[in-house]
């Protein structure tokens, strides 16, 4: 049920309505309750049509390198 | 897709189970961790994880599925919405197959009748509503701290457009109370938890403070499989170090402080009700209802819903299910009497309910 998925933002129109591409397919999502500016380009967190956050690149970078790390430590 | 993919890289999900393996080998003794939200018992249940984890810890599931929390009581009374003349009901998808008493399902009411349509969003059925003037429209909402921002968001949006024929049945319902029923009960033999990933997003780490306080482990994870198991080594950690606190595996998603403006959004439509939970019982401050101008989208100023007399089926444990008491196939009607196909009780209807995951995945 809370279920959410990431998305990457293709437009936003006049109403605050964006159009989210989710592996591959379209989905409309409100922007209604984001708590900060998002533009064309990025990505969101989705759930039941409304994006709830902005995905934080550089700390979803920064975890993924870190496991990484961990898995080049061992090799 | 990114923010997807590279959270199921074969290396790096090996690894973690190392992690996993040696971590839990310098801790004497079992270790059960609790998985709160049912979208956890389904990521799970789909990647296979309970089988590969060392011998001394267990998942078992808390009662983090909406669906399956739902008494029977709303059930019987979204049945009676249902049935009203001229009324439109809408709701996710997996209410219309939840059985009230004596089993009748919103999938019966519509097989007589009752126009009861499954939506994707309650925007979906904000847009019934505004195509449809001449109908009444009624979300029946379920869910916790993710989705009850939704509705409120549209309620504001209803309110600003001075929409009449939409209204809400709010059965929404709130993590921290019941996560406290479960750190107040002394039989619940739980070392840490895997804190649900989206009700953070909008909470943030305050709602799980109390974890810690009572000694246990508390790890905010996402769903992807590299991030289950860096949860669990995450609790598995605190555990031997000790040193419990309320971390944040799921950073990419969640912040310290969660989100504000939902937070807000939320405080001005609703306000703290009580309600009851299957499993858990009557929780004081557990529920949402409709406070100040919202009060007139609310479904029971609007409709004189019936009233029945209530009963859950005999036998069905979903109620210990969710409280992390039995395993589903503990309960005598797993896999004879329910099924999906047939599902007795909620903790098998929905996808993410516990029996459901346990039928399909063990």
């Amino acid at each position: 049920m809370c279920i959410a998925f990431p998305g990457k933002i293709i437009s936003i129109d006049e109403n605050n309505q964006a159009l989210i591409d989710v592996e591959g397919t379209r989905r409309e999502a409100s922007l209604d309750l984001m708590d900060e500016e998002v533009t064309v380009g990025e990505y969101v967190i989705c759930h039941a049509g409304f994006a709830i956050h902005k995905v934080d690149e550089e700390l979803a970078l920064e975890q993924i390198s870190m496991l990484r790390q961990l898995l080049e430590d061992e090799i | 897709m990114k923010y997807s993919d590279e959270y199921r890289d074969p290396a790096l999900v090996e690894r973690l189970y190392e992690r996993v393996r040696d971590t839990a080998a310098d801790i004497d003794g079992p270790v059960t961790i609790m998985e709160i939200c049912g979208t956890h018992t389904h990521a799970i249940g789909r990647f296979g994880i309970k089988s590969r984890l060392p011998e001394n810890v267990r998942l078992i599931s808390g009662p983090g599925c909406p669906v399956c929390v739902t008494a029977v009581e709303d059930i019987d009374r979204s049945l009676s919405m249902a049935r009203l003349p001229g009324v439109i009901l809408t709701t996710f998808g997996d209410m219309i197959r939840v059985p009230g008493t004596d089993g009748d399902t919103l999938e019966r009411a519509r097989s007589q009748g009752a126009d009861v349509r499954m939506v994707a969003s309650v925007m979906d059925a904000l847009n019934m509503a505004t195509a449809d003037p001449d109908r009444q429209v009624i979300f029946l909402g379920i869910g916790f701290e993710t989705t009850a921002p939704t509705v409120a968001a549209t309620l504001k949006r209803c309110l600003k457009a001075n929409i009449e024929n939409f209204s809400v049945f709010s059965a929404h319902k709130v993590i921290p109370p019941a996560i406290q029923v479960l750190l107040d009960d002394p039989e619940l033999a739980v070392s840490g938890f895997l804190c649900p990933g989206h009700v953070s997003t909008i909470l943030g780490v305050e709602a799980y403070e109390q974890m810690p306080e009572h000694g246990r482990a508390a790890v905010i994870t996402g769903f992807e499989p590299t991030d289950i198991l860096e949860g669990v080594a995450l609790i598995l950690e605190q555990i031997r170090s000790g040193n419990m606190a309320v971390e944040i595996q799921y950073a990419r998603a969640v912040n310290r402080e969660g989100n504000p403006v939902a937070q807000k959004v939320m405080e001005e439509v609703f306000r703290p009700s009580d309600a009851r939970w299957r499993g858990l019982g009557d929780l004081p401050g557990s529920g949402l209802a409709l406070s100040g101008d919202y009060v007139r989208f609310d479904v029971f100023g609007r409709f004189d819903v019936p009233e029945v007399e209530s009963r859950e089926e005999k036998g069905c444990l979903c109620g210990e299910v969710l409280t992390g008491r039995v395993s589903p196939g503990e309960c005598p009607l797993f896999r004879t009497r329910c099924t999906p196909a047939n599902p007795i009780g909620p903790c098998m209807v929905s996808r993410e309910g516990t029996c459901a995951a346990y039928y399909r995945y063990y």
